[in-house]
């Protein structure tokens, strides 16, 4: 789970937090598309490190490395398989082994943005962001209850897999399809509490007159400050950067870096 | 047998839910855990089948660490009857969900039909053998959850709020179920806020506070000693309060038993009226 953890918010206060939730998820889109338009390790190198700064700044740097260390799992599959194929299907050893690593970074620099992202949002100010920008009130409700619902859910599936382990189940035990089934024990009552739970609170809602209103005004309204307009400007150049790089310029490998410089 | 020796437990989070908790549960006892909502009753009964070991201290079972065997193995002896359960049912009839345990301990398929029959009738749920549990009442479900654990005959048994969503004739029922077990010389651990109902059975209290145990004894004890009572934040039964505002008059303070307050009672009125 320790993957999730990386994307669980903490209220704290850095200039990261305070950013308008709209400016960074279009940072975060900007950094994936990137990554997607370059299959090269250099760049990539470079779109991982130009975020550090930003995990630093945010004072989220224990939670970030968990991430990352939950992400190594799908990570080192990533590698193998990528390494495995570049490998059969007869390149060089060297351009196989800087292929899959470039493969891999572009998963790790993708989970790197999207985990700073949710550590640095709160699901309230998410919420927010997607009223503001006209997302219907029902799915903006609905987005932010299940956020928020992740915690409880977890805590549930613990009590769950307990009152299982109590039954003489073991998650451990047998080979690997016999693994997976061990989870439906697991999984059904999970699933069915979640689902009663829901018709429960949007019965409670209901009863609390939820959707009176048609227009709806809030407390806090997102304004852009100065930082705002600094990341928007700092997407844009890093954006255009990048295509331009993409379009007009060779990127040298890291091989050919090597036998360049013997 | 349950020994707890000195036993600390700190949640992951940094709540210290145990502080030092010794107690010994012999063979056949019968005991009420009680105390206010965080008090560490649902912790410590879940060290007793190992669903959570201790951070300091140890927990035997019938001589054997808690740490050194799966929770499964203990399993075996320790039946624990969670206290929702709709975290546990997810067969698709009331039949697979009792089959469910036995199949995991690895009892013969000759023997798991034996047993299943057995636990259906026990609780009066053979009518709905081939019904979804889902389908069921939640009175009605919560007895699934203990017929799917009874199926197994563990010697101890442990009940996580039993009375909770339960009329009164299902708690009369369950009573009276509960001194069955207790013939048969079966441990009998229970959890729960219901005064009434533990003055009713009268079993071995254990009254928990903060992590810890302020008073550990007879029912009818512990739920008469008002002092006792204020620490763990529990109302005494109605019964005893009666005695509590009789007790001017002379009368007993212990009560808690229907039938030995009427005996009293009528004492009295024959004493008047002759």
């Amino acid at each position: 789970m320790s993957v999730f953890d990386g994307l669980k918010f903490r209220r704290v206060y850095s200039p990261i937090h305070n950013l308008d939730p709209r400016i960074k998820f279009i940072y975060v889109c900007a950094i994936f598309v990137i990554a997607i338009m370059f299959g090269e390790l250099l760049p990539l190198v470079v779109l991982f490190l130009i975020q550090i700064p930003f995990v630093l700044l945010a004072g989220v740097k224990r939670e970030w490395i968990r991430s990352m260390r939950g992400a190594a799992f799908l990570a080192t599959i990533i590698f193998l398989t990528n390494f495995v194929f570049a490998y059969l299907g007869a390149r060089g050893i060297g351009q196989s082994l800087e292929n899959a690593v470039a493969m891999t970074l572009r998963f790790i620099v993708l989970i790197e943005s999207f985990s700073i992202f949710f550590l640095t949002t709160s699901p309230d100010h998410l919420g927010l962001a997607l009223e503001q920008t006209h997302v219907p009130y029902e799915f903006t409700f609905a987005f932010t209850t299940a956020v928020r619902f992740v915690p409880v859910l977890a805590e549930e599936a613990q009590t769950i897999m307990d009152a299982q382990k109590a039954r003489g189940l073991e998650l451990e035990r047998g080979n690997f399809l016999k693994r997976i089934r061990n989870y439906i024990p697991i999984l059904i009552p999970l699933i069915v509490s979640a689902i009663r739970r829901s018709l429960e609170l949007a019965e409670a809602m209901e009863s609390r007159a939820w959707g009176a209103t048609k227009k709806r005004t809030n407390l806090y309204v997102l304004k852009m400050h100065k930082g705002d307009f600094i990341l928007a400007a700092m997407t844009i150049g890093i954006l255009a950067v990048a295509i331009y790089i993409r379009l007009y310029l060779p990127i040298p490998s890291i091989n050919q870096l090597l036998t360049g410089i013997n | 047998m349950i020994e707890v020796e000195d036993i600390y437990f700190t949640y992951p989070n940094g709540i210290e839910a145990l502080k030092g908790i010794s107690l010994t549960i012999k063979n056949g006892e019968f005991v009420a855990i009680m105390g206010q909502n965080g008090a560490g009753k649902t912790t410590l009964v879940k060290h007793f089948n190992g669903l959570l070991k201790p951070t300091k201290g140890k927990v035997l079972v019938d001589g054997v660490e808690t740490t050194k065997v799966s929770v499964a193995t203990l399993a075996r002896k320790v039946g624990f009857v969670f206290q929702n359960p709709d975290h546990q049912l997810f067969s698709e009839t009331v039949e697979d969900e009792i089959t469910f345990a036995l199949k995991n301990f690895g009892f013969k398929e000759t023997v798991i039909k034996k047993r299943v029959s057995w636990a259906l009738n026990l609780l009066g749920l053979t009518q709905y053998r081939k019904t979804s549990p889902f389908m069921l009442s939640g009175g009605e479900r919560k007895r699934v959850a203990l017929a799917s654990v009874l199926a197994w005959d563990p010697k101890i048994l442990i009940l996580d709020e039993p009375t909770i969503g339960q009329d009164y004739q299902q708690k009369e029922k369950l009573r009276q179920f509960i001194l069955q077990l207790k013939a048969q010389r079966k441990t009998i651990i229970i959890v729960t806020h219901d005064v009434e109902f533990v003055a009713e059975c009268n079993p071995r209290v254990i009254l928990m506070r903060e992590g810890k145990i302020v008073a550990d004894g007879e029912a009818s004890k512990i739920l008469t000693t008002p002092e006792v009572l204020n620490q763990a934040f529990i109302v005494p039964p109605q019964i005893a309060q009666i005695f509590f505002q009789l007790s001017d008059l002379g009368f007993p303070r212990d009560i808690i038993d229907i039938y030995e307050a009427r005996e009293i009672l009528l004492k009295a009125i024959r004493r008047k009226t002759m």
